[in-house]
């Protein structure tokens, strides 16, 4: 049998889903949260390329390479804010990060 | 095709399997190793699709970069991951639950716009114009119709890079610092300080 869409499509959603899961489990942990939203556009990379593939249009590729740009600016962000949240509080447990509450 | 079609299955079991190991596994140092693994067999099936050049991309950025410095991160902080761990049999079936549905929504969407869609018709991967390679004709695109969005990802790098290096640099009290200016203005008058000793005395400061 061979290989369409509808496979690399579900693979995609399958792990889009893992990612969501990953962000539902692990609520205090930030750096968890952070692999599973690369996880996340990791799937989204996944269904751009299979549909630049198979409708023969290379835009769905350059746009993927667009999103790897912003995942890897949020990775490196995301992780320097984790950073320095834990020079200011000592742990990383954000279920209870409610500085900025007022 | 068959033995395209075992790859396929093979870098995707591992993929979603990886996945799972992200999120579930106690150690955060296995997570981003599970990670890892994930983005390779990902690249696999990039190369499936005839996107080498993306393939390479996520290998060189992800597993190179962005993994290393979730490694490094996680390695730096001195954290008790046991007790962040609470509430996971507690959220897990309901997670569970949710994704399943997310999962089969999303499995029967794209059975759809596969069998319906604008990709209805086509059922052979080919990622590049015809004529090109995969790299030529990305470059073709990319640096013609979008190079404005080119510049701009390399303008949210930067901002990025300038970014972290801001939120993660701190100054500590009490560190010596070399300060150039102070050293270019010093001259015979503050550097230098003649004492008369008298014979026989020494000095003593």
């Amino acid at each position: 049998m061979s290989i369409g869409l509808a496979h690399y499509l579900a693979v995609a959603a399958i792990l889009f889903t893992i990612g969501v899961f990953g962000i539902f489990v692990n609520r205090k942990n930030i750096i968890v949260i952070l692999m599973s939203i690369e996880l996340i556009l990791l799937a989204v990379n996944i269904n751009l390329v299979a549909f630049s593939s198979f409708l023969h249009d290379v835009v769905g590729q350059i746009f993927a390479m667009f999103v790897l740009t912003v995942a890897a600016a949020e990775a490196a962000v995301g992780l320097a804010i984790l950073v320095t949240f834990f020079r200011n509080r000592g742990d990383i447990a954000v279920d209870d990060a409610s500085m900025m509450k007022g | 095709m068959a033995l395209q079609a075992i790859a396929f299955y093979l870098l995707s079991a591992v993929t979603v399997v990886a996945g799972l190991c992200v999120v579930s596994a106690r150690n955060p140092v296995h997570s981003v190793l599970f990670l890892i693994l994930a983005f390779f067999s990902a690249a696999g099936l990039f190369v499936l699709l005839g996107a080498e050049f993306l393939a390479m991309l996520l290998v060189v950025v992800y597993v190179g970069a962005v993994a290393v410095l979730f490694l490094f991160v996680v390695m730096m902080l001195d954290v008790d991951f046991a007790a962040l761990r609470q509430g996971f049999a507690q959220y897990a079936p309901l997670g569970a639950l949710i994704g399943g549905f997310l999962a089969f929504e999303m499995i029967l969407v794209s059975t759809a716009v596969s069998t319906h869609g604008a990709a209805a018709g086509h059922d052979t991967p080919q990622a590049a114009t015809q004529g090109f390679s995969n790299v030529e004709s990305i470059g073709r695109v990319l640096y013609t119709d979008y190079i404005y969005f080119f510049q701009a990802a390399g303008l949210v790098l930067l901002v990025a890079m300038i970014g972290a290096i801001v939120l993660t640099l701190r100054h500590k009290p009490g560190v010596r610092r070399q300060v150039i200016a102070d050293q270019v203005a010093r001259g015979p008058k503050t550097g230098m300080r003649i004492v008369q000793i008298k014979p026989g005395e020494g000095i003593s400061e």
